[in-house]
């Protein structure tokens, strides 16, 4: 058992992700409270060079062809053996796509426990997860013996876990991994579309409050009236209403306009990490304990179909 | 093909959340639950899997209130078999524990493939899919929103950010985290939820105890301070519209 605090590092087709970053600069203040080192577990096949950057003490490179791309089965394995064999004081993860479906397995096998959600570190390690959609927050300690944690972006910037000092890379042997039951065939791109919405100035957002697809014209016309493009949270999507290019989030687009304009959105997290980039939020939601309210820098509780006819309508008077 | 369906009832996050005496726990006096929205995706998904391949659907859930009326939902969505688990699911919220107890339920209902939400909003050690899928000794693939079945596998669309899918395939059994289904969850009549209550009957098994050892422990609960809350315009349709005129002339954006 040592004081160590391990991040298992997330790259994505050559690139090292944000996430990555974040835990790195949680990690540092995890370890200032333990007093062990900062270690990142970097796995893939010639991807040395995507350490170069990380803001660590040490890295532990695990080299392998089936580690070329992200693989449940793969990266489950050899993370359990490096856990099993250097038990440092915690691990950090992802609350991602490639994090959520690493950290489970490897509790359950060797029985550690897990702490999800985590989006600060606090004094004498006191971790703080964010649950119910950004309504309630939960502080917790640091469970004993091995903490397995999963990070949420929104405490740190990614820049506090960069360097610009490469730091000692350590190549480590990895385990057997024939007989995986998963294997990837294929990327398959997003879909392109007429607009970028990462490079619009003025968003006009529209979240499940709108209720139903005839409903989308309300924001359309509006978008239409001011000059700006309409996009959407993951409900309205998946609903069908509008493409999966309009959408803002975790699993969609990062957003930095001017101004974006929420309405009918509540802000869950995974909607949230994609607009603090925005200069100026506002939101229209009736419910006023709704976490959209924490970011925007204007709000209101008006009923959204009083509103945005409303609005629309004194936006065309003044353009005429 | 035999598909399990686990689906959790969790608080409406639309309505008011407050912090019970202990202050760490929600207080669930006033919580109105329901179904998680992913797991609605994973009963949709389950159906539409049968649809193309026949396969058997049995969906199941913790016995606590509200739970006949999701079941009862689910059938008349096409869910073919209906079980309810009892449980200490008030004291008990070890997700250790009640991953090794539905294992065990799970595994003697023999399935080719289970589907869970990719996520609940609610728990602090989350993952019980995962755990799951390791204590059956199955491969797990989450944040999922497509699935086919060929043969002895499954071909599935794994999301990843900025829209970017990754097609792989996992050999049954399996468990996945159904992010979204391939179309909405479809929408079924009352009458027809009712006609379910009179035709199908619902089982009922007994969930090993859970012990509470291993799960993280809440020292406290609190609402998210914030040190710039919005500034807030008038709650008058009317009166916020002009405000927003204004601002919007402001920032230069009209
Ligand atoms: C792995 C993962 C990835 C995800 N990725 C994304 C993502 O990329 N993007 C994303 O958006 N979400 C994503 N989500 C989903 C996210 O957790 C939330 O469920 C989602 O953002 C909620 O969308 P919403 O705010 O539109 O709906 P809700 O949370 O249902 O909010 C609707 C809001 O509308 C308000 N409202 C209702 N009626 C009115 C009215 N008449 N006038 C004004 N206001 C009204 C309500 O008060 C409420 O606050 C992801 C979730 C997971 C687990
Ligand atoms: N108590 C429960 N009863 C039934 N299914 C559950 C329960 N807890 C979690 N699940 C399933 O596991 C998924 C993920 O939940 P979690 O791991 O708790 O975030 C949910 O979407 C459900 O499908």
């Amino acid at each position: 058992m040592n004081q160590d605090i391990f991040v298992a590092v997330e790259h994505l087709r050559g690139k090292v992700s944000d996430i990555s970053y974040i835990m790195l600069a949680a990690a540092h203040d995890l370890a200032q409270n333990t007093g062990g080192k900062v270690v990142a577990l970097l796995l893939g096949l010639n991807a040395q060079q995507l350490a170069g950057n990380l803001n660590a003490d040490q890295v532990l490179y695990a080299d392998h062809s089936l580690l070329t791309d992200f693989n449940p089965e793969a990266y489950q394995r050899t993370l359990i053996g490096i856990i099993d064999e250097y038990k440092p004081r915690a691990v950090l993860f992802g609350h991602t796509s490639i994090g959520t479906d690493t950290v489970g397995c490897i509790s359950a096998q060797l029985g550690l426990p897990l702490v999800s959600s985590v989006r600060t570190i606090e004094a004498n390690n006191k971790l703080i997860s964010q649950i119910c959609g950004g309504k309630i927050m939960a502080e917790c300690n640091l469970p004993e013996p091995i903490a397995l944690i999963t990070l949420v972006p929104g405490g740190y910037k990614p820049e506090q876990g960069q360097s610009t000092q490469s730091p000692p890379v350590t190549a480590i042997p990895v385990q057997v991994l024939d007989g995986l039951r998963i294997l990837l065939n294929k990327y398959i791109e997003p879909e392109t579309s007429d607009v970028d919405i990462s490079k619009e100035p003025l968003l006009i957002a529209v979240g499940r409050g709108i209720q139903n697809q005839d409903n989308i014209s309300l924001a359309e016309e509006l978008a239409q009236a001011i000059g700006g493009v309409v996009c959407a949270s993951r409900p309205v999507v998946d609903q069908g209403w509008l493409p999966t290019s309009r959408l803002v989030g975790k699993s969609g687009s990062t957003v930095k306009p001017k101004v974006y304009l929420a309405i009918g959105i509540s802000g869950a997290p995974e909607h949230v990490e994609a607009i603090t980039g925005s200069d100026v939020i506002i939101a229209i939601n009736t419910d006023s304990a709704a976490p959209i309210f924490n970011i925007a820098k204007y709000g209101t509780t008006a009923d959204l179909f009083d509103l945005v006819p409303a609005l629309t309508e004194k936006i065309k008077n003044i353009k005429g | 093909m035999n598909i399990i369906v686990p689906v959790k009832l969790v608080p409406d996050l639309v309505e008011e959340l407050s912090i019970d005496a202990s202050g760490t726990a929600l207080d669930t006096a006033w919580l109105r639950m329901i179904i998680n929205e992913f797991d609605d995706h994973a009963i949709e998904q389950a159906i539409l899997l049968k649809e193309k391949t026949g396969a058997q659907v049995t969906v199941l859930s913790m016995n606590i209130e509200g739970v006949d009326d999701l079941l009862f939902a689910a059938a008349a969505r096409g869910a073919d078999r209906l079980i309810k688990l009892n449980g200490d699911f008030v004291n008990a919220s070890n997700n250790h524990a009640l991953a090794r107890a539905m294992a065990t339920l799970i595994q003697d209902l023999k399935p080719d493939l289970i589907l869970t939400g990719v996520q609940a909003h609610n728990d602090l050690d989350g993952s019980i899919g995962p755990r799951i899928s390791n204590y059956l000794g199955m491969p797990y693939v989450g944040y999922i929103s497509g699935v086919n079945i060929s043969d002895d596998k499954v071909i599935v669309r794994k999301e990843y950010p900025g829209g970017l899918i990754g097609e792989m395939q996992v050999s049954l059994p399996a468990l996945l985290g159904i992010q979204a289904a391939e179309q909405p969850p479809r929408y079924v009549a009352i009458s027809k939820v009712r006609q379910m209550m009179k035709t199908m009957s619902i089982e009922e098994l007994d969930l090993a105890t859970l012990d509470s050892m291993g799960a993280p422990v809440v020292n406290r609960m609190f609402q998210p301070e914030t040190t710039e809350r919005a500034t807030m315009l008038s709650e008058n349709a009317e009166d916020a519209a002009n405000q927003l005129v204004n601002i919007f002339k402001e920032l230069g954006v009209l």
